[in-house]
C-alpha cells in the first residue's frame, strides 16, 4: 500500500491550505485575518502549480492513492486549468475597494437577512474570510472530481466540491435574501442530483461488480448478464454529471445561482465547476463507457441540442446581465458537449481531438467569463452592483477602456474570428463533424448566430445608448484589474496565436484506463 | 523585344542601409504634426520642412554615390524586415534603390521640398496650417514608399498611402461641398484602379510565388497563355486610375479643389506620375504582351489628346493646366507602351514635367493670391506688370511645356514624338498634332492671364507674393529650362540598367520630325496669338461652336460615368435595398418573432420555484430513460 505523495502533491497543499484556513479563522487576530486568508491562497495554489509543473515535466503518472486517482495527461492539463483559473478568480474574492473597503462577501453570514444582529455585524464592518478556504475545499473537490479512477472517489470529490460551494452562494453581502434562496435552491437541487449519481453508481456496480472505470469498461466489453442494469445506471450517473455541466433539462438551477450568488463566487463556478464536471463525464463516458458509445451518444446528442435551444433562445430575452451570461453558460455547455458527442478520436492528419477540443474550449470560455464577471463588480450604483442590462447603457462612452474589453469577451463568446472563442467553436465543431455528427454541427453553428444576438446586444446597449444617471464605474484594485487584464490579453493572443495552447490541449488528449 | 538584361541589386553598404531615414523623417514629420500639432504649435511647419529637407539631403548623398559606384553597382537592394510568411510564402519589406527610384527619390524631395517652402507663404493664413503641413508630409513618405519598394506588395501600401493623402488634401477645405465631393471621387475613382493593383499584385503571387520585382523580372519570361497580357492589363488599370488616364480621367480636374501646392505637388509632379512608374517598373511583362502594351500606346494617346481638348476650352487656370498634365501624362503613358525605346524617354519627359508643371501650378497660385483665390482666367488680363516674378518664372515654364528649342520640354518631348513615329505613322501623328494643341492652349493661357488688358473688377488689388513664394518659382524656373539639356544625353544611360534599354544617339540638332515638330507648335503658337492675342478677351465665355462645349464639359467624361457606372449601381442598389427590406427581413423578421415568443415562453418555465424545477429534472430523468430505451428497439 503506497501513496504517490509528490504526485498527488498538488491536490494535497491545496486542502491543506484549506484547513489551515479554517485554523487561520480561528487563531489570527482580525485585523491581520484578511491579507493572511489571501495570502495563503494564493501562495499554495502557485506553489501547487509549481508543483504541478515539475512533475508533469518529470513524467510521473499512472494510477496513484492506491489507484483512487488517475494521472493522466487530460488530469494534469484540467489541474493546471483549474489552478490558473482558480488563481485569477479567487483573486477577485480578495477586492475590497469596490465596496467602500470591505468585501462582497456577507459580514455575519450566520445572521438572519433583515434581523438586528445583521444590521449590527453590517454597522461593524466585520468581515468573515470564511470564503477563501471555503473555494480552496471547492478548488481541491474539483481537482479530484476529474483525476477519479473509481466512482466512489468520484462521489466524494462531488460532494467536496459541491457543499462549498452552496455555503458561498449564499454569503453575498447585498441582496441577501436572494443569495440565501440561491444557495437552498442550488442545496436542494444538487443534493437531488446526487442521488441520481449515487443509483447510478450502485446499479453500475451491480453490473459490473467493481468501482473502477477500467473495470465497468472491461465488463461492459465481456458482459455477464443483461444491459438493462447498465442502461439504467449509465442514464442515472449521466444526470448526476450533466447536472453540474449545466446541461438541458438538468439546468434549472443555473440562472437563480448565477443570479443570486455573489458575483466573484459565480465567476469561479462559472469555469471551474465546469471545467471539473465535463472533464469527470469525459472520463466517465470514455474511460468506464467507450464500450457503450452507440448508446450514449445519441442520448447525449439530444440533450445537447435541448441545451443550445435553450441557452440561446431563453437568454434572448433576458434583462440582468449575470442571468444572460447564465443562458450563455448553458449554451456554452452544448457547445461544448458537442464535441464530447462526436468521440473524435483523431488521425495522424487531423489530431484535435473531442478531448483536446473541449479542453480548449474550457480554457478560452474560462477566460472570458473570469473577465466578464470581474467586469461585473465593477459596474455600479447606489446599492450595489447595477445589474440590469439597461443600466450598462451607455458605458461606452463613460468608460470606454472597460466597456471595450467586455465587449471583447462578448465578441469571444459569439465566436467572432480573431478572438479565442472562434478558435475554440472551430475546434469543438470540428471534432463533432469528424465524429460524424455533422447534423448536430449545423444545429450548433445556428444556434451560436441566435445565441449570437445577445451579446451583440449588450454591445449594442454599451456603445449606442445613452449613459443612465447613477451608474458609475467603480475604482477597483488590482484583485479585479489583473484578472480582467489576463483574460482580455488571453482572449486577444489565444485568437491570433492559439497555437501553444491547442498543441498542449490536442497532447494532453488520452486517457488512461 | 524579350531578353533583356537584368541587372540584380546588390546588397546595401554604408549609406544605403540608412535607405529607409528618407521614408521614415517625412513619417515621423506627420506622426508628430498630426498626432501632437497641439504641443507642436507654430513649429510643425518648421518641421515638415526640416523633415524633408533631410530626406532631400539624404537622396542628394545616395545619388552621388550611385555616380560614383560602377554601373553595376549602382542599383541596391535595402532588406528591412519579414512583414508576414505563411506557408511557402515568405513577404518581405524591403527598399531598393536603383537607377530609376533614386530618380524619383530626388523629384519627390526635391521639388516637394520647394512646394512645402511655398506653402508655408500660401497657407500663411488657414488656421489648419499644421494639419496641412502634416498631410504634405505623410504624402511624401507615402510617395517614397511607392517608388523605394522592392516588390509590389510594398509598392502598394506607398499607392494606397498616395491615394490616402490626395483624398485628404483634395478635400482640405472640407467646409466647401464641392471640395468634399471631389475628395471622395477621386477616391472612389481610385478604388476602381487599385482593384486592378491588387487583382495583378494577387496574379502575381499565384504566378510567381513572390511580388518581389526581381522574382516577377526574372519569372515574367516563364508566363504562359493568357497572363502576361492578363496582369499588363490589370497594372494599366491600375495606372489609369492614379495617373487619370482615360478612362478613369474624370476626377482630376474635380481635384482642383485642394490648395493649390497640393495640385502641384500631388496632381501634377508625383502621385499622378506613379501609374507610369508602375508601367516602366513592369516592363519585364508588358514586354511579353503585345496587347497590353498596345493599350498603354492607345490610353496614352487617346489621354494626351483629350487632355489637351479640355484644356483649350476651359476658362479656370488650374484646370487647364489639370488638362495639360492629363495631356503630358499621356505623352509619358505612350513612351512607356512604346516599349524599350521609350521607357527612358517616359521617365525623362516626367521628370522634367514635374518640373516645369509644378512651376506653372504654383505660378497659378501666386496669381491666385494676388486676385483673391479668383481662379477665373476671364477676370485676369495684363498681369505681367503687377506680377513680375510671376510672370516671367511661368514664361519659362511655359517655353518648356510647349517645347521651344533647348528648354528642358524641348528635348523630352520630342523624343517622345520621335519613338512615337517610330512605332507607326498614325501614333506619331496623333503625338504631333498633341503638341501643336499644348502650343495653343498654352498661350490662350498666357495671354488671358498676363497678356492682353486688365479685366478684373475695381477692388481687387494684384500683387507680387511674398519672397518664400517666389524662391521656389525661381528655382523651378531653372529647372524648367535647363534640365532638359543637363539629362539629355545622360538619362538614358543611366536608366538602362533599370529599364532594361539600350541607350539610342541623341543629337542636338533636330531631325525631320523635330523640325516638323517645331513647326507645327510655332503654328499652335500663332493660332493662338491670332484668336486670344489680337482681340479684347470676353468678360463672360462665349456660347462656342459643338468642339468647345465639349471641352469644357470636359468630354462629357462625367456623364458617361453617369450613364455608364453610377445609375446602373444606384439602381442595383436600389434592387437590393427592396429585396433586403420586403424579402429577407420579412422572412428573418418572421423567424425572429417566433423565436422572441419562445424566449417569452420559456421564460414562464423558469419560475424560481424549486419543487418545478425538480419536477423538471424528473421529467428530463423519464427522458433519458426514453431516449435509451428507444436507443434500444431502434
Amino acid at each position: 500500500m503506497t501513496v504517490e505523495w509528490r504526485a498527488i502533491a498538488p491536490v494535497l497543499l491545496v486542502l491543506i491550505a484549506a484547513i489551515l484556513g479554517i485554523l487561520a479563522e480561528a487563531v489570527v487576530p482580525r485585523a491581520q485575518r484578511f491579507f493572511a486568508q489571501v495570502f495563503l491562497t494564493v501562495a499554495s495554489i502557485v506553489v501547487a502549480g509549481v508543483l504541478l509543473v515539475t512533475n508533469w515535466r518529470a513524467g510521473l503518472g499512472g494510477p496513484v492513492a492506491m489507484g483512487s486517482m488517475m494521472l493522466d495527461a487530460p488530469t494534469y492539463f484540467m489541474w493546471g486549468a483549474l489552478l490558473v483559473f482558480g488563481l485569477i478568480s479567487i483573486l477577485v474574492f480578495a477586492e475590497r475597494e469596490l465596496n467602500g473597503g470591505v468585501s462582497a462577501f456577507a459580514a455575519s453570514a450566520a445572521t438572519v437577512p433583515g434581523s438586528r444582529a445583521e444590521a449590527e455585524a453590517s454597522a461593524a464592518r466585520l468581515e468573515h474570510t470564511e470564503v477563501f478556504p471555503l473555494a480552496l475545499f471547492a478548488l481541491g473537490g474539483m481537482m479530484v472530481f476529474p483525476a477519479s479512477a473509481d466512482l466512489i472517489t468520484m462521489f466524494v470529490a462531488l460532494e467536496v466540491l459541491s457543499l462549498p460551494l452552496y455555503l458561498m452562494c449564499g454569503m453575498a453581502r447585498r441582496r441577501r435574501l436572494l443569495s440565501q434562496e440561491a444557495a437552498l435552491k442550488y442545496f436542494l437541487l444538487g443534493a437531488f442530483s446526487s442521488a441520481f449519481f449515487l443509483f447510478g453508481v450502485a446499479l453500475l456496480y451491480g453490473y459490473a461488480g467493481s468501482f473502477d472505470l477500467s473495470a465497468i469498461a472491461t465488463a461492459v466489453q465481456n458482459p455477464t448478464m443483461g444491459s438493462g442494469v447498465l442502461y439504467a445506471g449509465m442514464g442515472l450517473l449521466a444526470v448526476g454529471l450533466l447536472f453540474k455541466v449545466g446541461v438541458v433539462p438538468f439546468h434549472n438551477w443555473t440562472p437563480d445561482v448565477y443570479m443570486g450568488a455573489p458575483t466573484p463566487v459565480t465567476g469561479f463556478m462559472a469555469i471551474c465547476t465546469k471545467l471539473a464536471a465535463v472533464g469527470a463525464t469525459l472520463r466517465v463516458f470514455y474511460v468506464a463507457l467507450s464500450g457503450e458509445r452507440w448508446s450514449w451518444q445519441p442520448l447525449l446528442a439530444v440533450l445537447v441540442v435541448a441545451t443550445m435551444v435553450v441557452g440561446a433562445v431563453w437568454g434572448l430575452t433576458q434583462t440582468d446581465i449575470k442571468r444572460t451570461l447564465a443562458y450563455s453558460s448553458i449554451a456554452h455547455a452544448g457547445f461544448i458537449m458537442t464535441a464530447v458527442v462526436g468521440a473524435y478520436a483523431g488521425s495522424p492528419t487531423s489530431p484535435l481531438d473531442s478531448v483536446g477540443s473541449a479542453l480548449f474550449y474550457l480554457v478560452v470560455y474560462g477566460l472570458a467569463s473570469v473577465g466578464a464577471f470581474a467586469v461585473i463588480t465593477m459596474v455600479r450604483n447606489a446599492s450595489g452592483e447595477a445589474n440590469a442590462i439597461a443600466s450598462w447603457s451607455g458605458l461606452g462612452r463613460t468608460s470606454p477602456l472597460l466597456a471595450g474589453i467586455f465587449a471583447l469577451f462578448m465578441l469571444s463568446f459569439t465566436g467572432i474570428p480573431l478572438t479565442a472563442g472562434f478558435i475554440g467553436k472551430w475546434a469543438v465543431f470540428a471534432a463533432a463533424w469528424r465524429g460524424g455528427f455533422e447534423w448536430l454541427v449545423i444545429v450548433a453553428v445556428l444556434l451560436s448566430l441566435v445565441a449570437a444576438v445577445f451579446y451583440l446586444r449588450i454591445i449594442v446597449v454599451m456603445f449606442f445608448g445613452e449613459p443612465v444617471d447613477g451608474v458609475v464605474v467603480g475604482r477597483a484594485s488590482a484583485f479585479t484589474w489583473l484578472p480582467i487584464a489576463v483574460a482580455a490579453i488571453g482572449v486577444a493572443v489565444l485568437g491570433v496565436f492559439p497555437g501553444p495552447v491547442l498543441d498542449l490541449a490536442t497532447a494532453a488528449s488520452t486517457f488512461l484506463r | 523585344m524579350i531578353g533583356l538584361e537584368i541587372v540584380d541589386p546588390v546588397a546595401a553598404t554604408g549609406l544605403f542601409g540608412y535607405a529607409w531615414l528618407m521614408i521614415a523623417l517625412p513619417a515621423l514629420g506627420a506622426l508628430l504634426i498630426l498626432g501632437f500639432g497641439r504641443f507642436l504649435g507654430k513649429a510643425g511647419p518648421a518641421l515638415a520642412v526640416a523633415t524633408i529637407t533631410g530626406s532631400f539631403a539624404l537622396a542628394v548623398a545616395l545619388f552621388v554615390q550611385q555616380l560614383a559606384a560602377p554601373a553595376d553597382a549602382r542599383a541596391v537592394s535595402v532588406p528591412l524586415y519579414t512583414w508576414f510568411s505563411t506557408g511557402a510564402w515568405q513577404l518581405d519589406v524591403g527598399l531598393l534603390v536603383d537607377q530609376l527610384s533614386i530618380l524619383f527619390c530626388l523629384l519627390i524631395t526635391g521639388v516637394g521640398g520647394l512646394i512645402h517652402v511655398y506653402s508655408l507663404g500660401y497657407m500663411a493664413h488657414d488656421e489648419r496650417k499644421g494639419r496641412f503641413f502634416g498631410y504634405l508630409n505623410l504624402f511624401v513618405a507615402a510617395m517614397l514608399v511607392l517608388v523605394l519598394a522592392d516588390n509590389y506588395l510594398v509598392l502598394f501600401v506607398g499607392w494606397e498611402g498616395v491615394g490616402l493623402a490626395s483624398y485628404l488634401l483634395i478635400g482640405f477645405w472640407q467646409h466647401k461641398p464641392s471640395a468634399a465631393a471631389a475628395a471622395k471621387k477621386a477616391f472612389v475613382m481610385n478604388r476602381v484602379g487599385d482593384l486592378g493593383m491588387v487583382l495583378a499584385i494577387s496574379a502575381m503571387l499565384a504566378q510567381f510565388g513572390s511580388s518581389a520585382f526581381s522574382e516577377v523580372n526574372h519569372g515574367a519570361a516563364n508566363l504562359v497563355g493568357p497572363w502576361p497580357t492578363a496582369i499588363g492589363l490589370l497594372l494599366l488599370l491600375g495606372a489609369c486610375g492614379k495617373s487619370a488616364q482615360v478612362p478613369l480621367q474624370a476626377w482630376l480636374l474635380d481635384a482642383m479643389e485642394g490648395p493649390t501646392p497640393v495640385s502641384a505637388l500631388i496632381h501634377a509632379a508625383t502621385m499622378v506620375t506613379a501609374g507610369v512608374y508602375l508601367v516602366v517598373r513592369s516592363h519585364a511583362i508588358f514586354e511579353l504582351s503585345t496587347v497590353a502594351a498596345t493599350t498603354v500606346v492607345l490610353v496614352g494617346t487617346v489621354t494626351l489628346l483629350a487632355g489637351a481638348w479640355i484644356g483649350c476650352a476651359k476658362d479656370d487656370i488650374k484646370k487647364v493646366l489639370a488638362g495639360s498634365t492629363m495631356s503630358q501624362i499621356g505623352y509619358m503613358m505612350l513612351a512607356a507602351g512604346i516599349g524599350p525605346a521609350g521607357y527612358a524617354f517616359a521617365i525623362f519627359h516626367l521628370l522634367t514635367h514635374g518640373a516645369f508643371k509644378a512651376n506653372m501650378f504654383l505660378g497659378a497660385g501666386s496669381v491666385m493670391h494676388g486676385m483673391d483665390d479668383d481662379v477665373e482666367m476671364r477676370h485676369y488680363g495684363g498681369l505681367w506688370k503687377y506680377l513680375p516674378v510671376t510672370f516671367w518664372t511661368f514664361a519659362c515654364g511655359y517655353l518648356a511645356i510647349i517645347g521651344f528649342p533647348l528648354t528642358s520640354g524641348y528635348f523630352s518631348k520630342d523624343h517622345i514624338i520621335e519613338a512615337a513615329f517610330g512605332q507607326s505613322m498614325l501614333i506619331g501623328s496623333l503625338a504631333l498634332l498633341g503638341a501643336g494643341v499644348t502650343a495653343f492652349y498654352m498661350t490662350r493661357l498666357m495671354l488671358m492671364t498676363f497678356g492682353g488688358a486688365k479685366r478684373w473688377a475695381d477692388g481687387v488689388h494684384p500683387h507680387e507674393s511674398p519672397a518664400v513664394m517666389t524662391v521656389p518659382l525661381v528655382v523651378l524656373a531653372v529647372l524648367s529650362i535647363g534640365a532638359g539639356a543637363v539629362m539629355n544625353w545622360w538619362i538614358q544611360e543611366w536608366l538602362e540598367p533599370a529599364t532594361g534599354a539600350h541607350a539610342h544617339e541623341v543629337d542636338l540638332l533636330p531631325t525631320p520630325i523635330g523640325w516638323a515638330t517645331m513647326a507645327v507648335v510655332a503654328l499652335g503658337v500663332l493660332v493662338g496669338w491670332l484668336v486670344f492675342g489680337r482681340r479684347e478677351v470676353p468678360a463672360t465665355a462665349p456660347q462656342g461652336n459643338l468642339v468647345a462645349r465639349a471641352g469644357r464639359n470636359e468630354l462629357y467624361g462625367n456623364s458617361v460615368n453617369d450613364v455608364l457606372v453610377v445609375q446602373p449601381v444606384l439602381a442595383m442598389s436600389r434592387a437590393a435595398v427592396t429585396t433586403d427590406a420586403k424579402g429577407i427581413d420579412g422572412f428573418v423578421g418572421t423567424f425572429t418573432d417566433a423565436i422572441g415568443g419562445l424566449s417569452v415562453a420559456g421564460r414562464r418555465a423558469q419560475n424560481g420555484y424549486v419543487r418545478s424545477y425538480a419536477l423538471t429534472m424528473v421529467l428530463g430523468v423519464l427522458a433519458v430513460g426514453a431516449v435509451l430505451i428507444l436507443g434500444l428497439v431502434g
